[in-house]
């Protein structure tokens, strides 16, 4: 063996590719069948996608770095189970291009955030958190409230997402910058919106202003659909592939007394 | 062509991309604008120092008979600038977690925006440059021959700091893709691309002209470190922009697998990044300061075949108890365990070479940094398969204690390997006898040990009280505490932290102006055979 490396170390082409070889080969066996093995993620066949404003404001989550603190992702731990709701289903963040599960919890985890506060809440948390939680240590994003959405190149993004395997339809794309207004305008025409994006759409003025369509507005709306995409999580006899996971759950409770 | 020309040509190239990205962005009202913006700055800026000497007259030939220094002269001094920078932003970050509001009222200075730039800026700014510099000496000498040309060295070490500067500039715009230690968009992504295999070649070609019969150790850490950043960098990246004109892009990948891609990735950028290409610096910089050989040529090959191997296994362990298929899961936790027998065998080579320098080791600070770093590189590999243990993973992940191994690993093992190797590289370059002050050496070895167990115990302890809160019950069977009990428990272990951190920071301030005065002081050492082979000559078995 020793002897063998002797001779290898002496050319370096050879040595370039052993190294390209041997690294590869974990990869391989553990990121290639997790797309084709069908039992990795769910089937939901009433998986929504998320609406023009809410990706706006999933971009505004992404480019504030809101997942170096905040996790989308609850174990199939007991305690994290009654503290944030059902564990996190595969399906769950299926249209994610990137995922967002994050890696730290400075800040409570988010994956089922949705519905649980109202918009005047998280407006006015997002705008001052310790107004609302003396003690938070989350940053003021006061500037989203006062910042206009750009939503001209909107139908750009879903067309990008539609390229990567989220199943956008030619009238979402084309309609996509007049959908992120119309979400956070109750007042106007939003039948076309809720025609394409569903019944359970949510159209309100997130952030309470009704003149302009705010960053702030677009933010609220995608943390209220956060959880709410899919209903897989809530019915355990559709997630078929979740049984997997669900001895690690039992594991998981041994904290308790 | 002479290779000033083709400087220019390349520079003129980028000035045109740049000015192209401006206009598209400004278009639509993109913050790719700036971005087009800098990259025209910059191609102007480094123009300007092209054209200054570019009608004087060619340098003698007589160069070509010794080592090319320059570039690894300018990787240093710029990997001290990015530390400094990259530390005062962690610090300032570590400061907001404990007092939120000493910041200003703009997007590019809050938490988030500042993180990445404290990542990358320590990582990719201090790291990188680290590892391009003293790649670039150390494989001329163990080949014993100067790099093929110059142009290359420089397009590399110049490139990936524009490539840097895209980073940063980025956050602070708002422009990232979210990946954690990839978060630069697509065209910077592709610009790396470029500037990698630029490095590989160059890395190879040098390889090529050696007239040693074996590659040492060293290079075959840092050829994996270019090689499989490379492969790990072009997959991780895989994205379709929303459009060429603006700097938004969306991730090839969803979900599941985008979060074992994502953390094949990050473990791995951890692995080669951070653990390969500075094993390649200690493996070379330890046994010449302490003059004595590797203590074994069989636990060189081992460590190494072992490290290649098996990190590229260990990703899944980010992901335990999460979406993620459990087999998955259990196969990153086994190579996680296994992986401490080749991350041993690496540290306990090191510290047996020092047999018989150990008071070398008392009295030489320089020698003393690269000895606490092994000692740390292998504190840290035991507490990273300890931490892929699927049940401690349970209490750890998602609490700080994984910001304290992070930091454990990165200040401990990394920065101080880096500062020891570039207290002894600094003299050899600049052909000074020693550094300006080796007192401010001994003073920075003791800031950065102190800062760094300043920081590591306030972490393991934030850490296991925050694990232990959230799953902590009450006698009635519900969650005791909420999760703002244990945020507000936090508060003093984030003062602590922050203040090892600024004892970290104070420590490479202090490193800065003793290179900085070493570089001012006039040469006083002879000249000394560090040289090339003369292609003339046959080298000894």
């Amino acid at each position: 063996m020793f002897g063998t490396h002797y001779r290898i170390e002496r050319k370096s082409v050879i040595l370039a590719v052993a190294i390209m070889i041997v690294a590869s080969i974990g990869g391989l066996i553990e990121i290639a069948p997790l797309f084709t093995i069908d039992d990795t993620v769910e089937t939901d066949p009433d998986m929504r996608v998320y609406t023009p404003l809410e990706l706006a404001g999933r971009n505004i989550y992404i480019r504030e770095g809101c997942y170096a603190c905040h996790s989308q992702m609850i174990r199939t731990l007991q305690d994290e189970v009654e503290r944030y709701g059902p564990y996190s289903l595969a399906v769950e963040s299926k249209y994610d291009h990137p995922m967002l599960w994050g890696s730290k919890r400075t800040g409570p985890d988010l994956a089922r955030i949705g519905g649980k506060y109202s918009d005047q809440w998280h407006t006015a948390h997002l705008t001052n958190p310790r107004d609302v939680v003396p003690q938070s240590i989350m940053p003021r994003y006061g500037w989203l409230g006062r910042a206009q959405l750009h939503t001209a190149h909107l139908g750009d993004d879903l067309r990008a997402m539609r390229a990567v395997g989220v199943p956008y339809t030619d009238a979402m794309i084309a309609n996509a910058a007049a959908d992120a207004v119309a979400q956070a305008s109750p007042d106007d025409d939003t039948a076309g919106l809720v025609e394409r994006y569903g019944e359970e759409t949510q159209v309100r003025t997130f952030d309470g202003d009704r003149r302009t369509v705010s960053e702030m507005d677009a933010l609220v709306a995608y943390l209220q659909i956060l959880g709410k995409l899919s209903k897989a999580a809530e019915q355990p006899a559709k997630a078929v592939a979740a049984a997997a996971t669900a001895p690690a759950a039992a594991e998981g409770g041994q904290a308790r007394p | 062509m002479s290779e000033r020309q083709r400087g220019l040509i390349v520079l003129a190239v980028l000035a045109f991309i740049g000015l192209a990205m401006a206009v598209a962005g400004a278009g639509r009202g993109d913050p790719l604008q700036a971005h087009g913006y800098i990259v025209l700055l910059f191609s102007i800026g480094i123009g300007c120092v092209l054209l200054k000497g570019y009608f004087a007259p060619e340098p003698p030939a007589t160069r070509l008979d010794s080592y090319y220094d320059d570039p690894s002269k300018v990787g240093i001094v710029l990997a001290m600038g990015w530390a400094v920078f990259g530390m005062f932003v962690g610090d300032w970050v570590a400061w907001l977690l404990a007092f939120p509001d000493l910041t200003f009222d703009a997007a590019w200075s809050s938490f988030g925006r500042l993180r990445p730039a404290h990542t990358t800026g320590v990582i990719f700014g201090f790291g990188g440059n680290a590892l391009i510099a003293t790649s670039f000496h150390v494989m001329q000498r163990t080949a014993r021959a100067r790099m093929p040309d110059q142009f290359s060295p420089w397009f590399v070490l110049i490139g990936y700091n524009l490539f840097c500067l895209l980073a940063v500039s980025g956050y602070f715009l708002g422009i990232t893709q979210s990946k954690e230690y990839a978060e630069p968009e697509w065209y910077a992504d592709i610009w790396l691309v470029i500037v990698w295999v630029t490095y590989l070649l160059l890395y190879l070609r040098t390889l090529a002209r050696r007239k040693e019969p074996h590659i040492y150790v060293a290079n075959w850490y840092y050829l994996a470190f270019i090689l499989v950043v490379a492969i790990l960098h072009v997959v991780n990246n895989l994205a379709v922009p929303a459009s060429f004109a603006g700097a938004k892009s969306y991730s090839a990948f969803a979900g599941v697998q985008d979060a074992m891609t994502q953390w094949w990735y990050g473990h791995n950028a951890v692995a080669f990044f951070l653990t390969a290409g500075f094993l390649g610096m200690l493996y070379y910089y330890l046994p010449k300061r302490a003059e004595r050989p590797i203590y074994s040529y069989r636990m060189s090959i081992i460590g190494f075949w072992g490290i290649t191997f098996f990190y590229m296994w260990a990703g899944s362990h980010h992901l335990h108890y999460t979406a993620l298929p459990q087999w998955v899961q259990t196969l990153g936790m086994t190579f996680s365990v296994m992986l401490i027998v080749p991350s041993w065998i690496a540290a306990a080579n090191a510290l047996l070479t020092l047999n018989g320098a150990w008071h070398k080791v008392r009295d030489d600070a320089t020698l003393r940094f690269m000895m606490m770093a092994a000692i740390f590189y292998g504190l840290s590999t035991f507490e990273g398969s300890f931490m892929a243990i699927r049940s401690v993973n349970s209490l750890s992940h998602y609490t700080d204690w994984t910001i304290g191994h992070v930091h454990a690993g990165a200040m401990g093992w990394v920065a101080l390997i880096t500062f020891g190797s570039i207290y002894a590289l600094v003299p050899w370059l600049w052909k000074r006898e020693r550094m300006y002050s080796p007192a401010l050496v001994e003073v920075h070895f003791w800031l950065a040990l102190a800062g760094t167990l300043v920081y590591v115990f306030a972490m393991w302890n934030s850490g296991i009280i925050q694990g232990l809160m959230w799953r902590t019950y009450s006698d009635s069977g519900t969650l005791t505490y909420s999760f703002l009990d244990s945020m507000v428990a936090m508060h003093p272990y984030y003062v602590a932290r922050a203040v090892g951190g600024l004892l970290f920071l104070i420590g490479a301030v202090v490193g800065c102006y003793n290179i900085w005065m070493t570089i001012r002081r006039p040469s006083g050492a002879e000249a000394t055979a560090d040289t090339p082979l003369p292609a003339t000559m046959q080298p000894a078995e």
